[in-house]
């Protein structure tokens, strides 16, 4: 304790007079404080390793699975045209490739759901800022908002269909109606989670409504954003599997719910098979290849992950 | 130095409170925070105001920032908007260390490389040269607070741009760090204030930190908060700062006791 106040006291004499050589040393001290202090990014794995750790895990369940599926067809337990082998599913698939067929189902598909996807953010973006920010508006319809998450947007079609008849309109309205809610909610989620001195810095920085939204509110609260899209892309994707499922026309061009669609009509297990593949690969192929890394990015900038 | 703040007005208050009341909430839950609160501050001045825990600093502060406003009573201010340093750095997660410096440059609109040129003086004069693009959880929480000086520095100057005097708060910045940070970085403010001219209302609840930093020292008492009485420790040293820290710190726990016996 004495040894304290006399290294304090030694402090005061030199500090209310800062001379170049105390400038030096405080620039050494801070620098080598520094250095101790930061935290270190820690060994890395090599690349390859990763990836393949990332990769091989689920090839193997996947390679699993099929073998499960040879050896229950090879019991003939059930009959053919309830259980296809694998062999006959690669055999449609293969030959939907080579008429070139497959492209079109799925630029059908995958284009709308991207147009739909694109158009829900734009809706609910606002609409979460809305609901997030503004009293009033949470109350009179953020129950109805977080209700219709729930909703499955199945329901919506026969209404859509009364509606618009069998168009694009009825396929795109039920897009929207799965995807909105989910978005919007990720965006409150995202909001309400942000540390309130944040928007109070921007505050006295002297932002105003929309430069706080622009600056501060929206990248923040983009992690439960980013969360909300995945969500949303996922109802999206589901919503208009039901919607081409349900509301299948010829005017509306062969997307893979039509595809489905027919091979239930012809009683085709295989070709109905190959449908539901195709979907969960478009489905899990997006979720992979877009929104992982997108967060993976955002979670690493924030140092919210730990690898 | 470019940093410099021009002291173009001759006014005679940077900031004036008078008969500032806060009170929270309403009917039997009302707490009153500050109840008369007089105090003037020169521009240029650096003032400390201490006060036990609770006892209005940070409400005072959020008062003169304008995140609240005063039940009654009087608040003029003759700078530009204050630059705000909070007690956590409040840094923006997301952005690197450069882009929180400029933060409140973009927000004001300006230009790129107007932008840049002063986030690479502030840097230096912060001494964190190379670190412009990590972002703040690669960073100590010593270097995190000087990331936070750094950007209320920014916006202090970019404030006085139209010739206003310059008016920086700080609420207990250096109170989470250890004893060596906390004493450089006391010497970087001071500095940087004599460099810059800016006035500093500066709350702490350590009596010597008020000391050594401050040109005056104002003790509030709590609950409610009123200025008790106040110290001119301009340019205090050796033994007359080790008395003023002696006196104020007596004064300190003596206003502490009379609230523990009522
Ligand atoms: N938003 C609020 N609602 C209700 N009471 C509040 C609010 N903010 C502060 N108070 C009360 O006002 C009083 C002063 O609070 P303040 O945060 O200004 O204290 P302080 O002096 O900064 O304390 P510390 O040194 O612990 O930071 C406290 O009694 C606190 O409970
Ligand atoms: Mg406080």
């Amino acid at each position: 304790m004495p040894r304290l106040d006399q290294d304090t006291k030694d402090d005061k004499g030199t500090e209310h007079v800062p001379t170049e050589a105390t400038a030096e040393e405080v620039d050494g001290a801070i620098g080598g404080l520094d250095a101790l202090d930061a935290p270190n990014a820690g060994p890395q794995r090599s690349r390859a390793r990763r990836i393949g750790a990332a990769v091989l895990p689920p090839i193997g369940a996947a390679i699993l699975f099929v073998a499960v599926w040879q050896a229950v067809w090879a019991t003939a337990w059930l009959p053919e045209h309830q259980l296809p082998s694998p062999g006959t599913i690669a055999e449609v698939f293969w030959g939907l490739v080579e008429t070139g067929q497959v492209w079109e189902f799925l630029w059908t598909s995958v284009h709308r759901a991207v147009i739909g996807f694109v158009i829900a953010l734009g809706i609910a973006t606002p609409l979460g800022l809305l609901l997030a920010r503004v009293k009033l508006v949470r109350a009179a319809i953020g129950p109805l908002v977080s209700g219709l998450q729930s909703l499955p947007s199945v329901a919506w079609v026969p209404a859509a269909v009364i509606w618009f008849g069998l168009t694009d309109t009825t396929i795109y309205m039920v897009v929207l109606l799965g995807a909105v809610p989910s978005i919007a909610n990720g965006l409150v989620a995202g909001i309400d989670q942000i540390p309130p001195i944040l928007p109070r810095v921007g505050k006295v920085m002297g932002a105003g409504t929309f430069a706080n939204a622009r600056h501060i509110l929206l990248p923040a609260a983009l992690p439960g954003y980013l969360a909300g899209m995945k969500q949303g892309w996922a109802f999206s994707w589901r919503s208009l599997m039901a919607a081409e499922l349900i509301a299948s026309s010829p005017e509306l061009g062969d997307g893979l719910g039509q595809f489905l669609h027919n091979g239930m009509s012809l009683f085709d297990m295989p070709m109905v098979i190959t449908g539901i593949i195709l979907i969960l690969f478009v489905g899990v192929g997006i979720e992979l290849l877009v929104f992982a890394p997108v967060e993976k990015i955002t979670l690493n900038a924030r140092g919210l992950r730990k690898n | 130095m470019a940093v410099a703040l021009e002291n173009a007005v001759g006014t005679e208050h940077a900031v004036r409170l008078e008969g500032l009341h806060k009170v929270f909430g309403a009917g039997r839950q009302a707490v009153t925070a500050l109840d008369g609160i007089d105090l003037a501050v020169r521009p240029g001045e650096f003032v400390c105001l201490v006060g036990a825990s609770g006892c209005g600093k940070t409400t005072l502060l959020n008062l003169i920032a304008g995140l609240e406003q005063p039940t009654s009573g009087r608040i003029t201010l003759t700078t530009s908007r204050p630059a705000v340093m909070f007690q956590e750095h409040a840094l923006m997660p997301w952005l690197t260390v450069n882009r929180n410096i400029e933060l409140p440059l973009r927000l004001a609109g300006v230009g790129r490389a107007e932008r840049a040129a002063r986030v690479t003086e502030l840097l230096s004069l912060v001494r964190l040269e190379g670190t412009g693009r990590k972002r703040p959880h690669e960073l100590s929480g010593g270097m995190r607070q000087r990331v936070a000086l750094a950007r209320s520095l920014a916006s202090a100057i970019q404030g006085s741009a139209d010739g206003k005097h310059a008016l920086m708060l700080m609420d207990e910045p250096f109170s989470a760090l250890d004893a060596i940070t906390r004493d450089l970085l006391q010497a970087e403010l001071l500095r940087v204030w004599r460099a810059t001219g800016t006035a500093v209302v500066f709350v702490t609840h350590d009596v010597r930190e008020a000391v050594r930093l401050g040109q005056r020292v104002v003790l509030l008492s709590s609950r409610p908060g009123r200025v008790v009485d106040e110290w001119d420790v301009n340019g205090l040293t050796g033994a007359d700062e080790l008395v003023a820290v002696d006196t104020i710190g007596a004064k300190l726990r003596e206003v502490i006791s009379t609230h523990a016996a009522a």
